[in-house]
């Protein structure tokens, strides 16, 4: 029998992957997101019970969803307003008597239809703020707590709940829909779907908390997402440089930690990494997507940062790098976009294809006002550069601060790995 | 669900009365009352007379105090309203940006309360 440790980890790990598709169909259903997120809560915390006592169901999804919407119709009949919810009530109902929801996978797609992409355009809403869209998504459709939210923002968990109750508040008073934007509307609403799909995928790919740092999961759910949408607006270039990014980045995941040995889950950096481990199909699928939006010139962030990873990509060892390409792609992309994170990559592109002095330089810049104090990427850059420069004395101070900065175990191991060379 | 487009602007920005621009202005007033009536959205829509014109009262312990002019000194100034009936806020939001003063001034989009909801 398993520990019940063991269940709980299965039951986090089902809630986690099925969490998003559930949500939104709930929503969909219920036209209300708090509603559906109040009665997820309660039927997950019913699972606990249930699935400790008799063993996981069949299908876990489809058991939460079901519980889910009893939990809904409880609550909607003890409302005051009774009455004013027998619409939602009925079809509610007329959910639960459905035939049989156990097992099949079809099945599954049928009692819970995918408006996962409906949701998005609602959580990306422009009527929201950038951050709260950010954070909605995540929330319910990447079905991170509050406190991952939060940790991703450097930003205090209660600010973060408060910002999430806020968003659904207004989404149902002002009446935000639960739609697919028209043609019209669509490229505008689109690029703020694409941030928000973009910091999903990062936050897959090097989560900002917890054991992993892949979790592939969000990366995949990331792509996923892309894929959906390039397919409903297959003409904006964007999407397609943001697809290719995506697939680029994930072609490393299996290189980028270590799989075997004691030591294994450490991250490997780019330079370090064994190319022979790099996905070459998805390597392939995103050298082609780019090569293909890029003539068509309409340039955009993704679209850099997707050329960029295609130049590593090419490269046969970190040697061969072609450094100037990347760093001029650097520039092109910090006048777009001009962030910090940016800068610092540039920095080290400059210190490959120029000096480690200039690199330097220009890192220093970017901590103008010690704006980045509190940033760990600037410190293990600026770590990293003055280990190379043989200041070991200086590396080492900056190190700690890094790894002092950093709440991601694997990331502390491999700046601890740094400073012992 | 009925929306409330709440339109501000600065005072002397736009085509101003007796100005040959201002007839375009009221012209296109005309047509988006128009627009939103024939499809249905209008519920009730006014233009009001400049803040200079307006008197405002505030009441503490009984007392009535009558002050000259609105309230606060805000730059932008409640120039007129619309009430409309909307499906949804994109729908709302899409008329709101056909009010002729969003080109020079802005509108604020508000969800009329609804009680015992």
């Amino acid at each position: 029998m398993l520990p019940p440790l063991k269940l709980t980890h299965v039951i986090e790990k089902t809630v986690r992957e099925e969490w998003g598709r559930i949500l939104a169909s709930l929503t969909k259903n219920l036209g209300d997101m708090q509603l559906a997120e109040d009665c997820l809560q309660e039927a997950v915390i019913s699972a606990m019970n249930h699935w400790q006592k008799n063993g996981l169901p069949k299908s876990p999804p489809a058991w939460l969803i079901k519980v889910a919407r009893r939990k809904a119709i409880d609550r909607l009949r003890r409302d005051q307003n009774f009455a004013s919810k027998q619409n939602e009530i009925s079809y509610l109902i007329e959910l639960e008597n459905q035939k049989n929801i156990e097992g099949e996978r079809d099945v599954m797609q049928h009692v819970i239809p995918d408006k996962r992409l409906e949701m998005i355009f609602t959580c990306c809403h422009p009527a929201l703020e950038e951050k709260t869209k950010i954070a909605l998504t995540l929330r319910t459709l990447g079905g991170l707590s509050t406190q991952e939210i939060a940790n991703a923002f450097l930003d205090n968990p209660e600010a973060m709940a408060q910002r999430l109750v806020r968003a659904k508040k207004k989404i149902a008073i002002a009446n935000i829909p639960y739609e697919i934007p028209d043609k019209q509307a669509l490229p505008e609403r689109l690029s703020s779907v694409l941030n928000v799909i973009y910091l999903i995928f990062n936050e897959g790919y090097s989560s900002n908390s917890g054991d992993s740092v892949t979790r592939a999961d969000l990366s995949d759910e990331a792509i996923r997402l892309a894929r959906i949408i390039k397919n409903l607006s297959p003409e904006e270039t964007e999407i397609t440089g943001l697809l290719a990014l995506m697939l680029l980045h994930d072609s490393r995941r299996q290189a980028r930690t270590t799989s075997s040995g004691e030591k294994s889950g450490e991250m490997i950096s780019l330079e370090d990494q064994n190319r022979e481990r790099w996905d070459n199909a998805k390597i392939s699928e995103g050298i082609k997507l780019i090569k293909a939006a890029l003539p068509k010139q309409r340039l955009g962030p993704y679209q850099l940062q997707a050329a960029i990873s295609a130049v590593h990509a090419e490269a046969k060892t970190w040697e061969q790098t072609d450094w100037a390409q990347i760093s001029a792609l650097y520039n092109l992309l910090y006048a777009m976009q001009p962030s910090p994170v940016i800068r610092i990559n540039q920095a080290m592109a400059v210190s490959y294809s120029q000096s480690l002095q200039a690199a330097l330089t220009m890192l220093m810049d970017a901590n103008e006002a010690g704006k980045l104090d509190k940033y760990q990427p600037f410190h293990a850059a600026k770590a990293d550069l003055l280990s190379r420069m043989g200041n070991t004395t200086q590396a080492k101070l900056s190190f700690k601060i890094a790894i002092k900065l950093s709440n991601n175990q694997q990331e502390k191991d491999f700046l601890i790995q740094k400073i012992s060379h | 669900m009925q929306y409330m487009c709440l339109i501000y602007a600065r005072e002397g920005a736009g085509p101003q009365p007796g100005t040959a621009e201002f007839g375009g202005l009221m012209q296109g007033y005309q047509e988006f009352s128009e627009t939103v009536t024939k499809d249905g959205v209008f519920v009730g829509g006014e233009a009001l007379e400049d803040v200079a014109s307006a008197t405002t009262v505030t009441r503490e312990n009984g007392k009535v105090e009558t002050m000259d002019g609105p309230f606060a000194e805000t730059k932008e100034q409640l120039g007129g309203y619309y009430i409309l009936d909307c499906k949804d806020l994109d729908e709302a939001l899409k008329y709101a940006a056909q009010i002729p003063s969003a080109e020079y001034g802005r509108v604020e989009v508000r969800p009329v309360m609804v009680f015992d909801k």
